[in-house]
C-alpha cells in the first residue's frame, strides 16, 4: 500500500501545505492541536475538497485538482474513525456495525462480523442504542464499523481523544489485536507521541500546516530522544 | 343540533381525500426541495426559495388564477397533461387537490428543511465514508433523523390543505360532490338562507380536525427536541 498526499488548503488564517507518503503498517501522524492533521485525513477520506493538490492511494488517483479528478467519499474504500464516534443514533450497535458492510457486500474479502465482534468484545452491546454506551464502548463500535466496511486503508483521528484514561488502556490492546490479525494499513493521528511510539512503523510530524519530519519509526524515536 | 346529512358527510370525506392526496403528492417534491435548500449551495437557490414561498404570501386568489392559466384546459401545462396523460384539473377534485397541494407546499418544505438542517452533518459524512452514496445517506441517515420534523410539516400541510379556500374556488369553482370541500361548503351554507346551523356543524368539524392536526404536530416537535437532548 502506498498513500501519497500533496495538498495545499487554506481555511481562514490556517494554511496547510504538505507532501507526505505513507506505506504499509501503522503511520503515526503526530503534531500539536491545530497543526492540520485532521485536515489531511479529511482530504484522504473525501470529506474535504482541498484547494489544490493530489491524493493517490496505490495506483488510484483520489484527488487531482489539476486534472479535475475527484473520487467521491463513498467510492474510496477508506475507513475513517473520527475523533467523536459519530455512531448513528437511530440505529442499534449491530445495525451501526453492519451499515458499511451492506454497501460493500459485493466486494470480496474483509473481516467477518463475528470476528470483529469477538475481537472488540462487542457482543454484550449489540442490541443497544449508542446513547446507552460509554465513551470507550462507542469508540470500539466506531472502530468495528469502519473495519467491517472492507477498507483498504484505515484512518484513525485521535480515536482515544474522547475516551478517558481507563478506557484508553482498554482500547489500545484491541487495536493491536486487530492489526496483528489483519494487515490493514492505518494512519493514526495523535498529538501524544507516546500513544503510538511503540506501535508505529512510520512517523510523519506536522506543525503549523507543514511536514517537519517524515521517516521510519526508528529514526523518529532517535530524533525524539536527541530532542530531549 | 340537527342530524348530519349525507351531503355533509360527503363533504368531509371529499375534503379528507383532497387534502390527503395533496399532502401525499407533495411528500417527494417537498423533501427534494427541502434537501436542496438545506444542504446545497447553487445558483438560483434564493430564487427557488422565493418561488416556493410565494403561495404563502400572495393572495390565494392570485395562486388560483395562476393555476387556472397554467393547469386549466387552455393552460400550457393543462393542455399537455390532458392530451398525453389524460389528466384533467379544471372543475375536478384533482384540481382541488392540486390547489390545496400548492398552498400547503411551502409549509411542508419549511418544516422538512428545518428538520434536515438539524441533522448533524457529521453523521452524513460518516455514512459516506462507509460507502453510502448521497441518495443512500439521505434515505438511511438524514431522513430518519429528520423524520419528526418532516411528519410535523406534513400534518400542518394537511391541515392547511383541508382549509384551503381562495385558490380552490378560483381554480376549480365550487361544485358539490366534485370540488366542494369543507371551507367551500361552509361558505355555501352561509350564503344560503337558514344555512347557519349546517354551517356551524361544519365549522366545529373543521376546527376539530385542525386542532387534532396541531396537537399531533406539537407532539412530534416535542419528540424531536427530546431525541436531540
Amino acid at each position: 500500500m502506498s498513500l501519497v498526499v500533496e495538498v495545499t488548503h487554506t481555511v481562514g488564517r490556517f494554511h496547510l501545505d504538505v507532501r507526505l507518503q505513507s506505506g504499509a503498517g501503522l503511520t503515526a501522524l503526530v503534531g500539536p492541536s491545530g497543526a492540520g492533521k485532521t485536515t489531511i485525513l479529511n482530504a484522504v477520506a473525501g470529506v474535504l475538497r482541498p484547494d489544490r493538490g493530489l491524493v493517490r492511494l496505490d495506483r488510484e488517483v483520489l484527488v487531482d485538482t489539476e486534472a479535475g479528478t475527484w473520487r467521491a467519499s463513498h467510492r474510496r474504500l477508506v475507513g475513517y474513525v473520527f475523533q467523536e464516534p459519530r455512531l448513528f443514533p437511530h440505529l442499534t450497535v449491530r445495525q451501526n456495525l453492519l451499515y458499511g458492510r451492506w454497501f460493500r457486500r459485493h466486494l470480496a474479502g474483509g473481516i467477518s462480523p463475528d470476528e470483529v465482534i469477538e475481537l472488540l468484545n462487542l457482543s454484550p452491546l449489540l442490541a443497544r442504542r449508542p446513547a446507552r454506551l460509554s465513551g470507550g464502548e462507542k469508540q470500539r463500535v466506531a472502530l468495528g464499523r469502519a473495519l467491517l466496511a472492507k477498507p483498504r486503508l484505515l484512518l484513525l483521528d485521535e480515536p482515544l481523544a474522547s475516551v478517558d484514561q481507563t478506557h484508553r488502556n482498554e482500547i489500545l490492546p484491541y487495536l493491536d489485536r486487530l492489526r496483528a490479525a489483519h494487515d490493514i494499513p492505518a494512519v493514526y493521528v495523535t498529538h501524544t507521541w507516546a500513544e503510538v511510539a511503540e506501535r508505529a512503523t512510520q512517523v510523519v510530524e506536522i506543525d503549523h500546516g507543514k511536514v517537519v519530519f517524515c521517516g521510519s519509526a526508528l529514526e523518529a524515536r532517535s530524533r525524539m530522544n536527541v530532542g530531549r | 343540533m340537527s342530524e348530519w346529512t349525507g351531503g355533509e358527510l360527503a363533504v368531509v370525506w371529499l375534503s379528507l381525500e383532497v387534502a390527503g392526496v395533496a399532502t401525499l403528492a407533495s411528500v417527494l417534491p417537498a423533501l427534494g426541495v427541502a434537501w436542496l435548500l438545506a444542504r446545497r449551495r447553487f445558483w438560483g437557490r434564493s430564487l427557488l426559495n422565493v418561488v416556493i414561498h410565494l403561495p404563502l404570501v400572495v393572495p390565494p386568489v392570485v395562486t388560483g388564477f395562476l393555476l387556472l392559466r397554467v393547469f386549466g384546459r387552455q393552460g400550457v401545462v393543462g393542455t399537455w397533461l390532458e392530451q398525453y396523460l389524460g389528466l384533467q384539473f379544471s372543475f375536478r377534485w384533482t384540481g382541488a387537490a392540486l390547489a390545496a397541494g400548492v398552498m400547503a407546499f411551502p409549509l411542508v418544505v419549511r418544516a422538512a428543511r428545518l428538520g434536515i438542517e438539524n441533522v448533524d452533518r457529521q453523521f452524513e459524512e460518516s455514512a459516506a465514508t462507509l460507502g453510502a452514496s448521497p441518495l443512500w445517506v439521505f434515505v438511511t441517515i438524514t431522513l430518519p433523523l429528520a423524520l419528526p420534523g418532516v411528519l410535523a410539516g406534513l400534518i400542518i400541510g394537511f391541515a392547511k390543505a383541508l382549509g384551503e379556500f381562495g385558490a380552490t374556488i378560483t381554480f376549480v369553482s365550487n361544485i358539490p360532490g366534485e370540488t366542494q370541500t369543507l371551507a367551500l361548503a361552509i361558505y355555501t351554507q352561509l350564503e344560503r338562507p337558514g344555512g347557519e346551523t349546517a354551517a356551524m356543524r361544519l365549522v366545529w368539524l373543521s376546527v376539530g380536525i385542525s386542532v387534532l392536526a396541531l396537537v399531533a404536530s406539537e407532539a412530534l416537535a416535542r419528540s424531536t427536541n427530546r431525541s436531540e437532548s
